[in-house]
């Protein structure tokens, strides 16, 4: 049987993917003999994650009595499978077990020991799948717990119900095979390809797909011949492509056999395309005709430590020391174990870990068969590597930034573009392992990526709390600024009620001064604004002046020139001669009254003086009334003398309380200075009583001039009683003589009491 | 002889003006629009906001680091981040200054949750709002959240919180970078021999 | 029973740098096989004598940096490196010339810069380049007269003395090359006159077409085992090959197209020289740019400059640019739509 026969069958055209390599294929070493079936052994361990995703969610406990089939673990979401017991028995621990990772570490495990019985529990098989809908299938699938049987071990559920399922035309059975030494799909397709081809119409019918496609390597001519006769009559193409490692990589088949790519971080389906293994469409249709869960897997045992290499149908979770001893494994000394094949599968550090639904194979080679890399030499960039590489990488570039660390530029090469397959490793002549570098880069990417996305949910958190504690922060100042303004209000209040008693207290006297005093900025400011008018009016009287100068020269001028006009001017001179006059008047009158307004503001400025001077212009007011009253009796007619005097009488006791009340005054305040006050202090305060006596001296004797002047000038028949007057003045001024001596005496003592007590 | 100095000098000069203006056109052209140096920095810093660099948290650091400060004062990020810094910034990697720690393995808070008296002492130094409780309550720590930062374990006047490892089993899990080889060794190991001398 | 851990692949190809180095030395033999029939001698003592400097300069060197010499001797780049010069330099060159060279070579351009996989710069062409620059004369007056325009061949204790002592041979033994007459004679004589000389021989350049055929045959037996890839070879010989056939035309104007191709070190280099990965391109299509660069390079160096022949100096030009022409041209990955070429623009997130 050669290729050139077999390629007929095949109506659609293949195509070649880049790169690739030929390693040895030892696939004869396995392939020849017939499936066997290895029986119970004496424990079996479930792995609760055998798959890509979430790990499957428990489902029975510690000491349970389960029967062949039963669902162990449920699937924990859409990405995820179920787990069932693959034969009868009890469950004697659910804990961490080694398994089958390339870290050699643990995870959570059902352990299940068999009970010989291998009883099944109910099944629920169909004749005819026809007879079930698309979602009864999917679900079907679904409880099976299917996941990728190829390597990857992606759920099939998810597979085979795509979001964008009307959009897939094209169903592609992986049966390429490509890997060395693995041929479990191939004797699974020599003697079930009928399975795998009623399997694969279920597909159809399940996706709807108008071309389904069937893709394998040539190096398999017994599994072509067998597909070949499975496939008489149906509408499937067997498309048999050249050997070349990795063409049964998802994305190489894919290119082999429609020319197209699957987008860089896409998944097939969104290109239209569904791609399914072998022993995984078998097992679909066993869980669609039978009923029957994913229980066992066809495993290639091979390498030539093995001596009876074949294929064996062996339970999940059978250990795979017990498996090996089935079939006369002998270590080697240095003993390589590797489950998968040799470019893909990973190396176990333990033998007693279990099956599991991807293992495909277990590679047992002697130290010739497959002997250990060289030491690393320098890469000499050869581009051997490039040649080989099935994604188009520059895998030679891509290890010197992996080496170097330089992840951002390994990214920026499409490091995530590489598949893993090992044809650079394989083709270098440096011995460098290439793809354990990139491995460790992915994860260092994602890792970094991980961290990145930790620090940024960190950095959110602290600032989220700088803005909680910023905004208590404010809340609490806001509550405090709260507080304080309630506390002032309160104690404003009170404030205000007892100023309020302060001023009903108060004597009518001090509202009286207030009084004054506006009244006297009141007038003040009339003053201000009369003095702008003085202004106004000088400038305007100034102004008529010039203009009158001006004419004066022009009638100059006209009396030597022109006599005609002399009469115009002249007449004109006399106008404005009146209007300047006018101005002028106006302004002297202005000014007249703004002095007298200024006298009385003086006045009134005198009046703002501290309480003694007050007292004192009190006296002095009393006093001059009382002159007025005497004036006014001396005037009067003698039947009014009467009154007058009693009048006068009455106001001479006042001026009598006066003065007792600006004795008292004194008194007190000289009383209240303190003996250790600064002396200059109370010398200054004592200055203003001082100063008041003087002035009411200087008026007293200016009066006494006048009245004098005026007896000198009177009829005689005033003299007399102006002469009284006179007298009377005489003894006043020297009573306010005496009164400031009195004063000043007083103040000096005053003085030397207090320096005497401050030096004390 | 002045004739061909004069040449010279004019032929250099025309050249510098020429290569000036088309150097400002470029700069102009083709500058490069960036975040702010700070945002770049704080965004290698690892957040953890232990103040182990001896600022309040890491955007003051970075701060710290745009204003000129050394760039081997975070612990929590170790190597890593001072290469990145060191890229960023295009100057030499220094060591990790020891005087603010030593890089160690990634850690989570855990408080034990029976003796916890619920002092909510925790809650207030936690720099993220990693810790869930109440007062005379029992407190937790948001394991997914917690960055190991230490700043809870200082205040706990029970001493209930334990800094463990973080361990994330499979998931973590990754290839370790091959072993530089022996033969390609020998002298890097007695240059970094001579280093540590 | 210890089980041992290691990243797949598992399984390793059979290709090792040492069995492409040695393949690269194997094939040059026919081409040194055809030297000596047609020149004597002095490229067979050159080749040894430079092989032997080569292993010993690298043995030093390596001794200085301390690595184990077993280890990296066995990957035979510094016997390639003193093969090749042997092949280069002229027969009788002086052995102090193939000395310097070669030394120059391994120390300086291979060594100081990382060792091996580190130079950017082909040693081999460094080493050359060095002695052609600083020794002119002793690097044009001592290429042989082919042996058949001889009355009687110099002996090995001929060739040795010359080498070694440099005895004064009959002027005979020693000669311009073919190119080097041509360059020459062209400025002042027709090329139908040119051609007379007996340099030319029959064919194209005597003794130097065969030398060169020889060359070429034992660089595609490289091509078929995969040892060097074709894009380099292929480059080179259109680079050389356009420009001579249209600027050749007119033999009084410059030398014919096939004296181009067959004479001088063209097959050496193509096949052996610009093929050294460490310092070419490393995509396919870099590769192919490299060997166009090389082949128009040493067309206007050998038709407007002063040495007759130029690939020392085309080499040593192109791999200035190798690396930014990698950059350029980076090949499309599966699944993406373009191939992202050019430098990466700084940007960081």
């Amino acid at each position: 049987m050669t290729t050139q026969e077999l390629i007929p069958t095949c109506s659609v055209d293949i195509f070649d993917f880049h790169g690739g390599i030929h390693p040895e294929e030892h696939k004869t070493d396995s392939n020849q003999q017939p499936i066997r079936v290895l029986g119970l052994p004496p424990k079996l361990i479930l792995p609760l994650k055998q798959h890509i995703g979430a790990a499957s969610k428990l489902h029975v406990e510690v000491g349970q009595k389960v029967l062949k089939g039963q669902k162990l673990a449920d699937a924990d979401g859409p990405f995820s499978v179920a787990l069932h017991a693959p034969t009868s028995g009890e469950v004697v621990a659910i804990d961490d077990q080694l398994i089958a990772h390339p870290s050699g570490q643990t995870d959570c495990c059902i352990t299940l020991i068999p009970d010989g019985e291998d009883k099944w529990c109910e099944l629920h098989p169909c004749e005819d799948f026809h007879q079930l809908s698309t979602s009864q299938i999917q679900a079907k699938v679904s409880e099976a717990g299917i996941a990728g049987m190829g390597g990857a071990g992606f759920p099939t559920a998810i597979k085979i119900a795509p979001p964008n399922l009307a959009t897939i035309d094209t169903l592609i059975l992986n049966a390429a095979e490509c890997e060395p030494y693995i041929t479990s799909d191939d004797r699974l397709l020599q003697e079930r390809a009928s399975e795998v081809v009623e399997g694969l119409e279920i597909l159809i019918k399940v996706l709807g797909v108008h071309q389904c496609l069937i893709g394998i390597e040539d190096n398999k001519p017994e599994a072509i011949l067998a597909l070949q006769k499975a496939l008489a009559g149906k509408d499937i193409q067997l498309c048999v492509v050249p050997t070349k490692y990795p063409s049964g990589g998802e994305k190489q088949l894919i290119k082999l056999l429609t020319n197209k790519e699957v987008p860089s971080g896409r998944i097939p389906a969104d290109i239209g395309i569904v791609c399914q293994n072998v022993a995984t469409v078998a097992a679909i249709y066993r869980a669609v005709r039978f009923g029957e869960p994913l229980i066992s897997r066809i495993t290639t045992l091979t390498g030539e430590q093995i001596a009876e290499r074949g294929n064996v149908e062996v339970l999940l979770g059978t250990p795979i020391d017990w498996m090996l001893k089935q079939v006369n494994y002998q270590s080697a000394k240095v003993q390589r174990l590797i489950m998968g094949g040799p470019m893909m599968g990973f190396t176990l550090l333990h033998s007693e870990v279990p099956v599991v639904k991807t293992t495909n194979c277990i590679l047992a080679p002697s130290p010739k068969e497959l002997p250990l890399s060289p030491p690393a030499q320098a890469c000499i960039r050869c581009g051997l590597c490039a040649d080989a590489c099935p994604a188009e990488l520059l895998p030679q570039q891509l290890y010197w930034f992996s080496r170097a660390e330089e992840y951002e530029k390994a990214e920026h090469h499409n490091l995530f573009d590489c598949i893993e397959c090992g044809a650079c490793s394989y083709v270098c002549p440096s011995s460098i392992p290439l793809v354990q570098y990139y491995r460790h880069s992915k994860g260092k990417i994602k890792q970094q990526r991980e961290n990145h996305r930790k620090s940024d949910q960190a950095r959110e958190r602290f600032e989220a709390r700088q803005r909680r504690l910023e905004q208590e922060q404010a809340e609490k100042a806001a509550k405090r600024k709260e507080r304080a303004e309630a506390a002032a209000k309160a104690q404003a209040a009170k404030l205000a009620q007892a100023e309020q008693q302060a001023e009903m207290n108060l004597d009518s006297a001090s509202k009286a001064v207030v009084q004054e005093a506006s009244d006297r900025s009141q007038t003040k400011q009339a003053l201000a604004d009369e003095a702008l008018d003085l202004d106004t009016l000088k400038s305007a009287w100034e102004k008529a002046q010039a203009k009158l100068d001006k004419m004066f020269d022009a009638l100059d001028d006209a009396k030597a020139n022109n006599s005609e006009q002399v009469d115009k001017l002249t007449r004109a001179v006399e106008k404005n001669q009146m209007r300047v006059n006018q101005a002028k008047m106006a302004w002297q009158k202005a000014q007249k009254a703004q002095q007298i307004q200024s006298v009385s503001v003086t006045e009134a400025q005198e009046q703002d003086e501290p309480d003694i001077e007050a007292l004192t212009l009190a006296v002095e007011k009393a006093e001059a009334k009382l002159i007025k009253m005497e004036d006014a009796l001396a005037q009067a007619a003698d039947e009014q003398k009467e009154r007058l005097t009693r009048a006068v009488e009455k106001n001479k006791l006042r001026v009598e309380q006066a003065k007792q009340v600006l004795e008292d005054a004194k008194a007190s305040l000289a009383k209240s200075q303190g003996a250790n006050e600064a002396q200059s202090t109370i010398a200054e305060a004592e200055k203003p009583d001082l100063n008041a006596l003087t002035l009411v001296l200087e008026k007293a004797q200016a009066k006494l001039i006048k009245m004098e002047d005026a007896l000198a000038q009177a009829a005689d028949e005033q003299k007399e009683k102006l002469t009284r007057a006179v007298e009377k003045n005489k003894v006043r001024v020297e009573a306010a003589k005496q009164a400031l001596e009195e004063a000043q005496e007083q103040l000096n003592i005053d003085i030397s009491d207090q320096s005497k007590g401050g030096k004390s | 002889m002045v004739s061909i100095i004069l040449t010279a000098v004019v032929a250099l000069l025309g050249l510098a003006m020429v290569f000036g203006i088309l150097l400002g056109f470029a700069a102009v052209r083709f500058k490069v629009e960036g975040n702010p140096i700070v945002d770049q920095i704080d965004s290698l810093l690892p957040q953890t906001q232990c103040g182990q660099c001896g600022h309040p948290g890491c955007r003051p650091y970075a701060e710290g680091i745009a204003a000129g400060e050394e760039i081997n004062k975070c612990p929590p990020g170790g190597e890593e981040t001072i290469h990145a810094l060191a890229d960023l910034l295009d100057v030499e990697a220094p060591a990790l200054d020891a005087e603010h720690g030593v890089e160690k393995p990634k850690t989570v808070a855990v408080i034990r949750e029976d003796e916890c008296i619920g002092c909510t002492k925790c809650i207030q130094a936690c720099p993220i709002d990693a810790i869930l409780g109440s007062a005379k309550h029992m407190h937790t720590v948001i394991a997914s959240e917690c960055t190991g930062c230490d700043l809870c374990v200082e205040p706990c006047p029970v001493d209930c919180i334990d800094m463990v490892p973080v361990d994330n089993g499979l998931a973590a899990w990754n290839w370790d970078a091959p072993k530089p080889l022996n033969i390609i060794a020998t002298d890097s190991a007695s240059y970094h021999g001579a280093e540590s001398v | 029973m210890a089980l041992i851990s290691i990243s797949s692949p598992h399984s390793k190809g059979p290709q090792r740098t040492s069995i492409m180095m040695r393949w690269v030395i194997a094939m040059t033999i026919p081409g040194l096989i055809a030297q000596t029939i047609f020149f004597g001698w002095g490229n067979l003592h050159n080749v040894l004598w430079c092989s032997i400097v080569a292993l010993a300069s690298e043995a030093v060197i390596l001794k200085i940096r301390k690595r184990p010499l077993g280890f990296y001797l066995n990957d035979y780049s510094a016997l390639v490196t003193g093969v090749l010069l042997g092949l280069a330099l002229p027969p009788f060159a002086p052995w102090w010339v193939s000395l310097i060279s070669t030394a120059f070579a391994i120390i300086f351009a291979k060594h100081l810069y990382g060792g091996m996989g580190y130079n950017p710069f082909n040693p081999a062409m460094v080493g050359y380049a060095l002695v052609l620059v600083s020794f002119p004369v002793a690097m044009t007056t001592n290429w042989a007269t082919p042996l058949s325009l001889l009355e009687h061949a110099p002996s090995i204790t001929d060739t040795f003395a010359k080498i070694w002592s440099e005895t004064a041979l009959p002027d005979a033994f020693t000669g311009a090359t073919p190119l080097d007459t041509y360059k020459h004679e062209i400025a002042h004589s027709l090329s139908d006159e040119v051609l007379q000389s007996p340099v030319f021989g029959r064919f194209y350049a005597l003794g130097w077409e065969w030398v060169n055929l020889a060359f070429l045959a034992g660089g595609l037996v490289l091509l078929a085992l995969k040892v060097i890839p074709w894009q380099t070879p292929a480059g080179v010989l259109l680079g050389l090959a356009i420009p001579a056939l249209i600027l050749g035309w007119d033999a009084d104007q410059s030398a014919p197209f096939m004296l181009h191709m067959l004479a001088g070190a063209t097959m050496l280099s193509a096949f052996f020289i610009a093929t050294d990965p460490v310092t070419s391109c490393t995509t396919a299509r870099g590769r192919l740019i490299f060997g166009l660069g090389v082949g128009v390079f040493t067309y206007i160096i050998r038709r407007y400059g002063s040495y007759p022949d130029a690939f020392a100096f085309a080499v040593l030009l192109m791999n200035f640019t190798a690396p930014l022409i990698d950059v350029y041209t980076q090949p499309r990955t599966y699944g993406h739509t373009k191939a992202q070429r050019g430098p990466k623009a700084k940007e960081r997130h």
